[in-house]
């Protein structure tokens, strides 16, 4: 069974962001730049699957720039056997990337298409259902267990309500949470061999794919701020203050 | 004039609180018409009466199949594609049910969506957070039908006391089988549920231990509050995942948070950036929890929630 890997690049999630002071956006000309952190452990979940037997070959995606192969090397460094670069220069939302990764998995035909549940940039956490319903198969998603058996999959899923566990037929989409798994660090000679992994190239008319329209970003803005109150010097005080708010 | 259609999510007899935040939004849409609509097995009776008493309410549509006895995003996705033709909007609650469903919806309606509206401008026109909350950007969506996930946390539930009908709905359309509901795993707890608790109180780090908690849960229980904890305090197994707050967990609003033993990360502070007023004890007067918190008690947890506890 093949896994499609979906990768994208971000600003790094150490970096504290700024807005722009023109409302056009956060800064990112010379920022450091990663991949998601769901989507390594999205990677690091399809190398397990690979190393368990599951698995016969792990394919690295991204859609962006030129930029976003280093994104494609780190998955490759980290074991990923080959990659695709969708070459896109232009802003793309979920709905267009899933487009997309359908296409691919029409191409490609994974027995599983794994992916982060969002992206710390944007936040939206849509491409995993989108595709899932594009290409009319299961969605699992906020995975924090994977099991394979046979033609299905037993996911563990994390809800707000606690643990849900469904079973799923393959091929399946599957969104990676952050309790899946700690994704491994890369070692300097798997640097140097990703550099020798195959990577192929398609632009979206390769694939046949046209976007829909955008939603549209009129205008980015620093968050209101919370300014700090005051200390209190004992719990009298503190007990006394919550009762004058009616808080208690 | 537009009609709006909200998804609710409901279990155990109950609505989820969800919907009635999810409710204040679309009215500030002014839609003509806004209805309601809930999938089961069995009809869902209790959760379409709480529904329908809810203030704006028009109609509460009730879908019983028994493929919808577990709400599954993958099942109930091609129910709520076929109803959106009626609508101009379609919006869902931004818990784990609405973020895994509507993005299905939207892909199968083929139009893009918007995540955690947490303000109307006006009709295709809304302000959500992005980077976790660091930025917050006003989006327009383009012509068509609009998809979207409502951010519980940034609206107050709508009142009761109104008298919608309740309407049984039947869409006849082939649902998959692919995807089958084994069970839940829920952390069975009598304390109010954390997204919706008016009070919680959160432990961190600072407790040390699974045992320690205990006095987190026991002040919570003084307060009739909800309880939370840090990523921290979850990663180092002192509590469920399911209690995290924060960027990587729950989003809330409580009037009254109380962080204790808490640093205050930014992805913790991510997750209780609307609420009321926070209450921060740590025994490090140089924590970062004290830059946004309203009132600030530096000293040994261990030692001063006893004395609140003992204070209320």
């Amino acid at each position: 069974m093949k896994v499609l890997v979906c990768v994208k690049r971000v600003v790094d999630y150490n970096v504290r962001i700024r807005v722009k002071p023109d409302g056009g956006g956060v800064v990112t000309d010379g920022v450091k730049m990663a991949m998601n952190p769901f989507d390594e452990i999205a990677v690091e979940e399809a190398l397990r699957m690979r190393e368990a037997g599951h698995v016969s070959e792990v394919v690295a995606v991204t859609i962006g720039d030129k930029k976003s192969q280093e994104q494609l090397r780190t998955a490759l460094a980290m074991g990923a056997d080959r990659a695709i670069w969708v070459e896109h220069e232009e802003a793309i939302q979920p709905l267009g990337v899933a487009r997309v990764l359908k296409a691919l998995a029409e191409r490609e035909q994974p027995g599983l298409v794994l992916l982060g549940k969002q992206a710390i940039d944007d936040d939206c956490g849509q491409t995993a259902q989108m595709l899932a319903a594009l290409w009319q198969r299961p969605q699992a998603t906020y995975a924090s267990e994977v099991v394979i058996s046979g033609e299905t999959v037993r996911v563990t899923r994390e809800v707000d309500a606690g643990l849900e566990v469904i079973d799923v037929d393959l091929p399946a989409v599957i969104s990676t949470d952050l309790r899946l798994n700690e994704p491994r660090y890369v070692k300097l000679p798997d640097i140097m061999k990703a550099k020798r992994k195959p990577m192929d190239s398609y632009t979206l008319p390769d694939l046949g794919v046209e976007l829909p329209p955008l939603v549209e970003r009129l205008e980015t803005t620093p968050p209101p701020a919370r300014t700090g109150g005051f200390k209190v010097e004992s719990v009298e005080e503190l007990v006394a203050t919550l009762k004058e708010k009616g808080l208690v | 004039m537009s009609r709006l259609l909200i998804v609710a999510e409901h279990g155990a007899g109950n609505l989820n609180a969800s919907v009635a935040k999810t409710l204040a939004c679309a009215l500030e849409l002014k839609p003509a018409e806004l209805d309601v609509v809930l999938f089961s097995a069995d009809g869902a009776e209790a959760a379409c009466q709480q529904a329908a008493a809810l203030t704006g309410v028009s109609r509460v549509l009730s879908v019983a199949r028994p493929e919808n006895g577990a709400p599954m995003g993958a099942v109930l996705a091609p129910q709520v594609a076929a109803m959106a033709a009626d609508y101009d909007y379609v919006f869902g609650p931004s818990t784990t049910f609405g973020k895994d469903l509507m993005p299905s919806v939207a892909a199968l309606a083929g139009v893009p969506m918007v995540t955690d509206i947490m303000g109307v401008e006006d009709g295709r026109t809304f302000v959500r957070p992005t980077y976790a909350g660091n930025a917050v950007d006003k989006v327009r969506v383009p012509d068509g039908l609009v998809v979207a996930t409502v951010r519980a946390a940034s609206y107050k539930a709508v009142g009761g006391g109104g008298s919608a009908p309740v309407e049984a709905l039947e869409l006849d359309i082939e649902l998959p089988t692919h995807s089958r509901f084994v069970e839940i795993r829920a952390g069975s707890s009598d304390r109010p549920d954390l997204q919706s608790a008016t009070k919680v109180v959160s432990g961190g780090r600072g407790l040390g231990s699974a045992e320690n908690f205990q006095v987190i849960y026991s002040l919570a229980d003084k307060l009739g509050a909800g309880v939370g904890a840090s990523r921290a305090a979850v990663d180092s197994g002192f509590v469920p995942n399911e209690m995290q707050v924060g960027q990587t967990g729950k989003i809330i609003a409580p009037d009254l948070y109380i962080a204790v033993g808490i640093s205050g990360a930014i992805q913790h502070l991510a997750g209780i950036k609307d609420a009321g007023t926070i209450v921060a004890i740590n025994k490090d007067p140089e924590a970062p929890i004290f830059e946004v918190a309203d009132i600030g008690l530096v000293g040994d947890l261990f030692k001063l929630l006893p004395e609140i506890e003992a204070a209320l």
